[in-house]
């Protein structure tokens, strides 16, 4: 009978991306044995944290043909791991590379796949999944009820992440890659680095927004000074408005047609709050609107409504971070 | 190059989502609807490859009898022909076994390479590109911003999107799934006489049995992940209004995010 809670581990650069110890987190209050699949070249050093974020068991992929993400790879190495060790979920996280593999890994699986889910449940042995559809404008509750694996991926920055276990280390199994370059039907030619060394907005912990109403690129600096005296785990999204109009950089834009985000903290700077940019931001923790018109539909959504000159409003708002931050 | 184009016609992005009191759907009365946006990158592409190598596009869709809309819509903009998966049993489908159905449709075409968007935006799962090219057995890139198809057709250059702005480039052979992202392109609008022309161009219905697919094997039976209850976010609140200064303002919202709101 198919046993145990699989989930596979993202890392980069040979460190672990938060969404993994949310996985991890979710997955050992679940009740059953936890097992992290850790792939990439030189990461065995990782299992540790692994282990003290709740998992029993690390399976250890790593060789050179795993350094960079690859489609074909990753989906080979996880198939033939779950075809001998037989987990019952099988968890990823719903990032890049995840979404790339997860589906083909269900698909040659034969099983089902909860994509971009934000809640996990276990009721009798079986994975309940929450999900957001139509942008989360509406939640579904998923169960695979006839297959196994029952997969699901893991919209980061969702679920909590629990204290580490200092005293906790997890068994370490090195397995043998099965992966040729014959293998490798699509290939990775070369990275090209974006504008910014940003976190991604679906990372983030705070994001400024700007919308049609920065009406320039250079405009944009306000927001980005705003960013950084925030500091780290900030980063500046755009609405689509901003982003037709040349404003921002298409990853930029934040909506039903963009990046789907759940900062801690949203800060909306001449944003009108159309449905499909409601879409993509609703589910941020605290939600700030600045804008002239006090008809502004964002503000019907905001927590804190500001009413005025973004020009204005956004360089104070950027002296008053800095001295509150200088006291900390 | 044969290029084949799996279109969805989705809600239009504007609708406001009901769900029907048993909790088993949404309520569909009124609701507009147009192709999913992202298919649109799909299709603008597949005529530019088609502009610049020659060929035809063919659309496949699967949706009941209105999705022939979206399929003029597409025919209008310049594809070839269309072919339509259309049959009650084909409705309530997961991505696998909607997956199923296209890969039974796509099977007996002769094709190149085959475009899609990145994501449907009604049910976002964006796993029917993935399922389908591993139920093809090629290749999938994901999320692409940028295109080059090799001049022989055997290959192509592709640019995926990942985190923080970055873009990998991937080479893949052909035939190969590419799933568009914003930025691919811009789609054009169907020109007056694109419509005229749209109306008498072909469209392929295939049902069930012309499928060969089972009914076990499609739709919600052949559905692998099964939605049992659909439900509404809570609403979110109006907070407070602050009023005042741009300097006022500027204090009391850096106060309030600070001891309130905790979020700073
Ligand atoms: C298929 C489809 C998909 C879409 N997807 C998305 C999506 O993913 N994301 C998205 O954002 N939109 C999306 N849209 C577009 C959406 O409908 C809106 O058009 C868009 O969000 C408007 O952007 P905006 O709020 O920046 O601009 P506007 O609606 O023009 O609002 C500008 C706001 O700025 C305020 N303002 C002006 N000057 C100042 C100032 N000096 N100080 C303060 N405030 C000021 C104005 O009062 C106004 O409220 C989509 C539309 C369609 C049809």
């Amino acid at each position: 009978m198919p046993q145990g809670i699989w989930v596979i581990a993202e890392q980069k650069e040979g460190k672990l991306k938060k969404v993994t110890l949310e996985m991890l987190s979710k997955a050992r209050e679940m009740g059953q044995e936890v097992t992290a699949l850790l792939l990439g070249s030189g990461v065995e050093g990782l299992a540790a944290d692994l282990g003290q974020y709740g998992a029993d068991k690390v399976l250890v992929f790593d060789a050179e043909v795993l350094k960079d993400y690859s489609t074909d790879a990753y989906t080979k190495v996880i198939c033939d791991a779950v075809k001998e060790g037989d987990p019952s979920v099988l968890l990823g996280p719903a990032t890049a590379s995840g979404k790339d593999f997860l589906p083909k890994v269900a698909a040659r699986l034969g099983t089902g796949l909860a994509s971009d889910c934000t809640d996990l449940s276990m009721e009798d042995g079986k994975l309940v999944a929450t999900r957001p559809m139509y942008a989360g404008k509406c939640l579904v509750e998923t169960v695979v009820p006839d297959a196994t694996p029952q997969m699901a991926s893991i919209r980061p920055n969702v679920l909590a992440v629990g204290d580490p276990d200092a005293s906790k280390s997890a068994e370490v199994v090195k397995k043998d890659v099965n992966v040729t370059d014959a293998d490798l039907k699509a290939v990775l030619k070369e990275v090209i680095k974006g504008a910014s060394e940003k976190v991604d907005l679906t990372e983030a912990t705070i994001i400024v927004s700007g919308g049609r109403a920065m009406k320039d690129a250079d405009n944009f600096k306000i927001l980005w000074d705003l960013a950084d005296a925030l500091g780290s785990g900030t980063t500046v999204g755009a609405s689509r408005a901003a982003v037709d109009s040349g404003y921002a950089t298409h990853d930029m834009q934040v909506g039903q047609t963009g990046k789907v985000v759940n900062p801690n903290l949203y800060i909306a700077c001449g944003i009108s709050g159309a449905i499909q940019h409601l879409a993509g931001m609703r589910t941020s923790k605290v939600i700030v609107a600045i804008n002239k018109d006090p008809e502004a539909p964002i503000f019907q959504k905001a927590d804190y409504g500001l009413v005025g000159d973004l020009f204005k409003i956004v360089p104070l708002l950027t002296e008053e971070v800095k001295k509150l931050k200088a006291q900390d | 190059m044969d290029i084949l184009v799996c279109m969805k016609q989705v809600p239009d992005t504007e609708t406001k989502i009901v769900i029907n009191p048993e909790g088993t759907g949404i309520v569909t009365d009124g609701i507009k609807y147009v192709m999913n946006p992202y298919d649109e990158f799909a299709v603008e592409e597949a005529l530019k490859i088609k502009e610049k190598m020659g060929g035809t596009v063919t659309i496949v869709s699967m949706g009941p009898q209105r999705a022939t809309e979206a399929i003029r819509t597409a025919l209008a903009m310049g594809a070839d022909k269309g072919v339509h998966l259309c049959d009650d049993a084909f409705e309530g489908a997961d991505s696998y076994s909607t997956a199923k159905a296209l890969a039974a449709a796509i099977k007996p075409l002769s094709y190149d390479i085959i475009l899609g968007g990145k994501q449907a935006v009604d049910h976002d799962n964006a796993q029917v590109y993935a399922a389908l090219a591993e139920l093809l057995d090629i290749s999938h890139v994901s999320i692409v911003t940028q295109l080059d198809v090799a001049e022989d057709g055997k290959s192509a250059v592709a640019q995926r999107e990942v985190e923080g702005g970055a873009r990998e480039v991937i080479e893949v052979s052909l035939p190969a799934f590419i799933a568009c992202q914003k930025g691919l392109n811009e789609p054009r609008y169907a020109s007056l006489p694109g419509i005229m022309k749209a109306k008498k161009k072909p469209i392929d219905v295939i049902d069930l049995a012309k499928s060969g697919l089972s009914a076990d094997e499609v739709g919600e039976k052949g559905a692998k992940l099964k939605i049992r209850k659909f439900f509404l976010p809570p609403e979110r609140e109006a907070g407070k209004i602050l009023e005042g200064e741009p300097e006022e303002l500027a204090t009391q919202l850096v106060k309030l995010l600070r001891e309130e709101a905790k979020a700073i």
